[in-house]
């Protein structure tokens, strides 16, 4: 019931966005052709302007990830995660997923593939993924998008609410699931 | 902070690649990853010309005025150094509902607009203020309710309840965003964010 409930706003939320933005427009005599080409024009030097961070970043993270540093770092914390209750096998997908949400989606289906999305570890995995979000693309894009260089505490920051999300992860899958 | 981790990061991997004799990898995913990172861009170009279009006709119509007055009590709080009803409130508004609701796809030409705005307020060219850290912090949390992509993935593995995440997730998020706010607000407190805090223009309502 609730899958379907979350498929159909899913189908709805675009469209009945577009439908009720323009409609107000509309009723409010804005000429919506023309100011939407107007506002669409931005789009084009807002993407240009973020590939100089984007490519600093992705490019460390690509260079990271390839290395194989992960599975030595992942061996390196694993008994402070292994205290906490997290499984070893959760851990480089929790480390990955700041810095790519494809490289975390990844690590997480290998997970459903090797031990079931409804085991613990596919459980705990499916919360974190779904609780924190790629704080290094984002910060890149959206400092980027206007150049913004000195991001002061923006990356501790978010950094922190990584971890708490991952922590509270651990803590709430192993109370409801454990 | 971040050029400590962006140096960290590619020091380490070189060096355990090295280690490892895994260098050609290394080679291979920078080279690639630098073409990766304009085909995104480039790819966000689409995207953002819609939903920075349909942002013009909400901001044209008065809507995104509505919202962001509505919201104002919140957002003044948050965000004390953006006026009430600057354009930046707007689309921070549309940003976050986007997000609570799953749409990765706006949220982020909203949040792009938002930054514009921001950077209007702002005196220097490259320093964040500390309504972009707020913002920035409130965003790398997720305030997505509903998990969609990580739903789909559990579904196509079989799952017999792919769902059941739904709630702890929320949880999860609701204490990841509850410390990201409170994590910026005290950051920006410090003596080293503090005295390199840019000064802000002068409160100038739109139009």
């Amino acid at each position: 019931m609730f899958i379907s409930a979350v498929n159909t706003i899913s189908l709805y939320a675009i469209p009945l966005i577009l439908l009720s933005i323009t409609t107000y427009g509309v009723i409010k005599k804005v000429k919506v052709y023309e100011v939407f080409t107007e506002g669409a024009k931005e789009g084009f030097n807002t993407a240009i302007r973020v590939i100089p961070f984007l490519t600093a970043m992705l490019v460390a993270i690509g260079v990271f990830r390839a290395s194989g540093a992960m599975d030595y770092f992942s061996k390196l914390v694993a008994p402070i995660t292994n205290a906490i209750g997290m499984p070893s096998e959760v851990l480089p997908m929790a480390l990955m997923r700041p810095l790519s949400g494809g490289g975390a989606s990844g690590i997480m289906n290998g997970l459903f593939a090797e031990f079931g999305p409804d085991s613990l570890i596919g459980r705990m995995a499916s919360v974190m993924n779904g609780s924190t979000d790629t704080t290094f693309y984002v910060l890149a894009v959206y400092f980027g998008s206007i150049s913004i260089k000195k991001t002061r505490h923006a990356l501790s920051a978010g950094l922190l609410a990584d971890a708490a999300g991952l922590l509270s992860a651990v803590i709430i899958t192993n109370i409801m699931f454990g | 902070m971040i050029n400590y981790v962006w140096f960290g990061l590619l020091i380490i991997g070189i060096v355990v690649s090295i280690v490892t004799g895994n260098v050609q990898a290394v080679t291979d995913a920078a080279i690639g990853n630098a073409k990766t990172a304009v085909e995104l861009s480039m790819g966000l170009i689409g995207v953002m010309a819609l939903w920075l279009g349909i942002m013009k006709i909400a901001e044209e119509s008065g809507l995104v005025k509505k919202l962001s007055i509505a919201l104002k009590p919140i957002l003044t709080k948050l965000f004390p150094d953006i006026p009430g009803d600057h354009p930046a409130m707007g689309a921070i508004v549309m940003n976050i509902a986007a997000n609570v609701f799953g749409l990765g796809d706006a949220a982020t030409p909203f949040g792009l607009k938002a930054m514009q705005e921001m950077q209007k307020l702002n005196t220097t060219d490259d320093t964040a203020t500390d309504s972009m850290c707020t913002f920035l912090a409130i965003n790398t949390s997720s305030v997505t309710l509903v998990p969609a992509s990580v739903i789909a993935y559990r579904v196509a593995a079989g799952s017999t309840n792919a769902v059941e995440i739904i709630g702890p997730a929320i949880i999860a998020t609701a204490i990841s965003t509850t410390t990201a706010i409170i994590a910026v607000k005290l950051l920006s407190k410090s003596k080293k964010y503090r005295t390199t805090k840019p000064d802000m223009k002068m409160a100038q309502t739109n139009e």
